[in-house]
C-alpha cells in the first residue's frame, strides 16, 4: 500500500475539519471529532496543527487560495469583462454546490467568529489570495474601459455581498429555484451595476 | 547675458578638449541647473570653451553658426526642431556640422534626450537629437554611438559634471538601452527616498507638502518606476523632490511629460502602474497585507510620537 505523506494527511485533516466546522459549528466541533473523522489519534493531530484556532486560520487561507486560483484562471482568459463576471458567478455557485463546506465555512465560521481570527489572520492576511484576484479583475475591467472607476470596496462589496447572500439563501433552502438558474440574471445584474457609465 | 565668468578661461587652452553647447527649443533650464554644480569652475578649467550660453566664452554664437570651427564634446540642450533657426542659421545644419567631428555628444535634459516638454509644440516634427521618445529616429541616428542622453527636467548638475569628468579622463561610460549612463540611471528615484518606510507600510501622505507619508498612492509619485539617482546624488547636495514632499514626475523617462502629474492614476483604487519589475499581482498581495497593520508611529506627525506612554 502506498504510504500516505504528511502533506496528504494534513490535507485530509483540512477537508474533514472544513466539513465538521461548517456543519456543526466551530465551537461545538472538537479536536477529537476531527481526529476521529480522519482516523488518527488526538496526539498525532497535534503534530499537524498545534490548536483548533491555528487550524481555523489555515482553513481560511486554504479556501482563499482555492477561490483565488479559480478566479485567476478566469482573469487570465482572453474574454470580455462581462463574460468574466459570468464565469466568476458560475464558478462560485458551482463551488457552493459541489464543495458547500468551503463557502459555508467562510460565511458561517470566518465571518461569524471574528474573535478566532484576530492575531495572524486579521485584515487581508488570510484572504489575500482571493481578494488580490478580485483586485486584478476590477483593475483589468477598468483598464479595458468596461467598468466604472470607483472605490475598490464599493465594487467588491456589491459583487461578493450579492453572491454570498444568494449562497446563504441557497443554504437555508429558501430559494424556490435551483441556484444554477439564477446565474444569468445575477451576472447581468452585477455587470449592469458595475459597467462604465 | 553673461551669468558666469570663469577666471582662467583664456589661459592654457592648448590640448584641452573643445567644448561647445548648442541649443534647440529650450527654457534654458539645463544651463541654469549646470550653474549650480559646486565644482563648476574646476571642471570647466579642463576644457576649452568654444561657446556656452550664459558663460563668457571664446566665441559668440554668431561665429559658431558659421560652422568654421569644430569641437570635441558637443552638448545639445532643448528639443530638436529641424525648422528652427538660431542666430539666423539652421539648427539642423549647425548640429550636423559639429556632431560630425565631435567624439562625444551629450543630450542635456529630457528635451534633447527624448523630445520632452517642447516636443508638444509639434509632436510629429520635433524630437530629441537621437531619440523620439523611445524610438531611435532623431537626426543623429547615424552617430548614435557618440550620443549620451542625460535626461531630466532639468538635468541634474552632478550628472553632467560626472559625464564630463569621465570623458575628460578617457573613462568608458556604460549606457542603458536609452543611452543613459548606467551609473546614474540604473537606480530608481525611489532608492534613497526618505519616505521608504511609508511606502513599505502603505501609509499615504495626508496632504501636499507634508513631511510624513508616501506620495505614491495619491499624489502621483513615479519614483518606483523612474530611472534616476535623485535620491542618491542629492540636488544642490542637500535634497530631492520627494524629500521635500513633491512627487517624482518621472522626468528622466521618454514618456515625460505625462498628464496629471500630481495624481496617481488608479483603477478602482488600485494603482495602474506598480514598481518597476514587480508583477501587479505580487504588489497587490503585499500591499493588501501591509495595509492590514496600523503602525501608530507612521500614522501621525513624527514629532508628536512618544516612545514612552
Amino acid at each position: 500500500m502506498a504510504r500516505v505523506t504528511k502533506e496528504e494527511k494534513k490535507h485530509g485533516i483540512i477537508t474533514a475539519a472544513l466539513k465538521l466546522f461548517s456543519e456543526k459549528g466551530f465551537y461545538i466541533t472538537t479536536i477529537p471529532d476531527i481526529a476521529d473523522k480522519v482516523g488518527m489519534s488526538v496526539g498525532n493531530f497535534y503534530n499537524y496543527f498545534k490548536s483548533k484556532d491555528i487550524l481555523a486560520k489555515e482553513l481560511v487561507l486554504y479556501i482563499s487560495e482555492y477561490l483565488g486560483s479559480q478566479i485567476r484562471e478566469i482573469n487570465e482568459r482572453d474574454i470580455s469583462t462581462e463574460q468574466k463576471i459570468y464565469e466568476i458567478v458560475s464558478m462560485y455557485f458551482s463551488v457552493a454546490q459541489e464543495k458547500p463546506e468551503m463557502i459555508e465555512y467562510f460565511l458561517r465560521v470566518y465571518l461569524s467568529n471574528r474573535e478566532v481570527f484576530g492575531e495572524g489572520c486579521e485584515g487581508m492576511i488570510c484572504v489575500s489570495p482571493f481578494v488580490t484576484e478580485m483586485m486584478m479583475f476590477f483593475n483589468d475591467g477598468v483598464e479595458a474601459g468596461d467598468l466604472h472607476d470607483q472605490d475598490f470596496f464599493s465594487a467588491f462589496g456589491l459583487f461578493m455581498g450579492y453572491l454570498g447572500g444568494m449562497v446563504f439563501l441557497f443554504g437555508e433552502k429558501i430559494l424556490p429555484e435551483p441556484l444554477e438558474s439564477y446565474k444569468d440574471d445575477i451576472a447581468q445584474n452585477i455587470y449592469n451595476a458595475l459597467k462604465k457609465r | 547675458m553673461i551669468l558666469h565668468k570663469i577666471s582662467t578661461m583664456h589661459s592654457k587652452n592648448a590640448n584641452k578638449p573643445k567644448l561647445l553647447w548648442l541649443q534647440g527649443i529650450t527654457c534654458n533650464g539645463n544651463t541654469h541647473s549646470f550653474l549650480n554644480l559646486s565644482s563648476l569652475d574646476t571642471l570647466l578649467e579642463k576644457f576649452e570653451l568654444l561657446y556656452l550660453p550664459a558663460f563668457e566664452t571664446k566665441h559668440s554664437l554668431e561665429e559658431i553658426v558659421e560652422c568654421k570651427l569644430s569641437c570635441d564634446i558637443l552638448i545639445f540642450e532643448g528639443t530638436y526642431d529641424p525648422l528652427m533657426k538660431r542666430a539666423d542659421a539652421s539648427v539642423e545644419k549647425v548640429l550636423a556640422h559639429y556632431a560630425k567631428a565631435a567624439s562625444h555628444i551629450i543630450a542635456a535634459g529630457s528635451c534633447a534626450s527624448f523630445g520632452g516638454m517642447f516636443k508638444a509644440v509639434s509632436p510629429k516634427r520635433n524630437s530629441g537629437i537621437l531619440f523620439d521618445e523611445e524610438e531611435k529616429s532623431g537626426p543623429l541616428k547615424e552617430d548614435d554611438k557618440k550620443v549620451i542622453n542625460l535626461s531630466g527636467c532639468p538635468i541634474h548638475p552632478e550628472w553632467l559634471g560626472y559625464t564630463l569628468q569621465m570623458i575628460v579622463n578617457n573613462m568608458n561610460i556604460p549606457l542603458d538601452e536609452l543611452h543613459r549612463p548606467l551609473e546614474l540611471y540604473s537606480p530608481l528615484a525611489h532608492h534613497g527616498c526618505t519616505r521608504n518606510e511609508y511606502f513599505e507600510w502603505k501609509v499615504d501622505a495626508k496632504s501636499f507638502g507634508s513631511k510624513e507619508g508616501c506620495l505614491f498612492y495619491e499624489q502621483g509619485c513615479r519614483a518606483p518606476m523612474t530611472h534616476a539617482s535623485c535620491n542618491k546624488i542629492l540636488w544642490n547636495e542637500v535634497s530631492s523632490k520627494t524629500r521635500i514632499g513633491t512627487p517624482c514626475f518621472g522626468c528622466t523617462e521618454p514618456d515625460f511629460p505625462r498628464k496629471n502629474l500630481f495624481k496617481t492614476k488608479t483603477n478602482m483604487s488600485i494603482p495602474q502602474d506598480v514598481p518597476l519589475g514587480v508583477p501587479k499581482r505580487s504588489y497587490l498581495t503585499l500591499a493588501g497585507i501591509a495595509k492590514t497593520f496600523h503602525i501608530k508611529r507612521l500614522e501621525g506627525k513624527l514629532i508628536d510620537y512618544k516612545t514612552t506612554p
